[in-house]
């Protein structure tokens, strides 16, 4: 696929370039993240883990990714 | 004298001793500490995932949570906004309900701040949360905080990470006196005999991470905080003597030669 084709979107705040109709799931399976560990937000908006497989990405969308780490 | 359970929103625990896992130099190190501790409940923090290095540790790895009661917290949130983001993004981790709320207020001395730790009680709890707030030692603002639905009451001993210990007993018996909520010492504790202090002015628990994670022996430090918390508790319960200005004789003059 040509890379003017591709659109741009910021994952925790990092720019990358996905193809046209990328799913969250894809997204989340290639940046290889266990599911049961992690929470999604898209847009500032929390996204159910079970629906990430029908929800396409978009230009300048702007997900978080976040887990568990230590803390006080 | 037989203890009651310790119970927070209806949930009883069996160590009333909750670490934190932040500053520790591993998660074997923060996972050992942990065991050592006999805590059930531990304090955790919601971040990025680091998307670059995807094979990095990951905290739940090393404990687990089926084991142990995680307790997010909203470290790093100076409005109730964030604070209602961070643990709402907590919740979808995996259902946790039960979180610790702190907002701050000042990034040198971490007082929290309160009128915005009080609107975030007050948001989250209507959202169905049940919030243990870490706040400062002031009766009036503990008791709004109960009246906004806490579930604990957590004033600090001192500020976080400072290791001063209680600064103010006065406060805290205070605050022990007017609540049946469960009273948890959170932040400033420095070292065992703090911890004991803690449970012999009648708080329910006590919260400690920094005096543990940055001891010499953090998983040693661990076992001592565990035991200060329950010898402080049965110091509580077992009803001290008058303190007295002049001496009382252990032994008798009776039969003296």
């Amino acid at each position: 696929m040509n890379i003017k084709n591709k659109i741009k979107i910021t994952v925790n705040g990092k720019q990358m370039q996905i193809i046209p109709k990328f799913t969250l799931k894809s997204l989340i399976t290639k940046l290889k993240m266990p599911l049961n560990k992690i929470a999604i937000e898209l847009n500032k908006k929390i996204i159910d883990k079970n629906r990430i497989s029908k929800i396409r990405l978009k230009k300048g969308d702007k997900i978080e990714i976040v887990h568990f780490i230590g803390g006080g | 004298m037989i203890d009651k359970r310790f119970k927070i929103a209806n949930k009883i625990f069996k160590s009333r001793l909750i670490v934190g896992t932040g500053k520790y130099k591993s998660f074997s190190e923060c996972a050992k500490a942990i065991k050592s501790s006999g805590a059930d409940i531990v304090t955790v923090a919601v971040r990025r995932v680091n998307i670059s290095n995807k094979n990095k540790a990951r905290l739940m790895d090393y404990i687990d949570p089926k084991k142990i009661t995680y307790l997010p917290n909203t470290a790093g949130c100076f409005t109730a906004e964030d604070a209602i983001r961070t643990l709402r993004l907590a919740r979808e981790i995996g259902g946790w309900k039960l979180v610790k709320l702190e907002v701050l207020g000042d990034k040198r001395n971490l007082f929290p701040e309160m009128i915005e730790t009080l609107r975030s009680t007050e948001l989250l709890t209507k959202e169905g949360f049940k919030v243990m707030v870490y706040c400062n030692d002031d009766p009036l603002m503990a008791k709004r905080l109960e009246n906004a639905g806490a579930v604990a009451i957590m004033p600090l001993a001192a500020p976080i990470g400072s290791g001063l210990g209680i600064q103010n007993k006065v406060n805290i018996k205070i605050i022990r006196k007017q609540t049946k909520l469960p009273l948890i010492i959170d932040a400033g504790i420095g070292q065992a005999s703090d911890a004991s202090i803690a449970m012999e002015l009648g708080c329910d628990g006590v919260l400690i991470n920094t005096a543990i994670a940055k001891a010499k022996n953090p998983s040693q430090m661990a076992e001592a905080m565990k035991l200060a918390v329950i010898s402080g508790r049965k110091s509580y319960l077992s009803g001290r003597i008058n303190p007295n200005l002049f001496g009382s004789a252990s032994t008798t003059n009776k039969g003296i030669i």
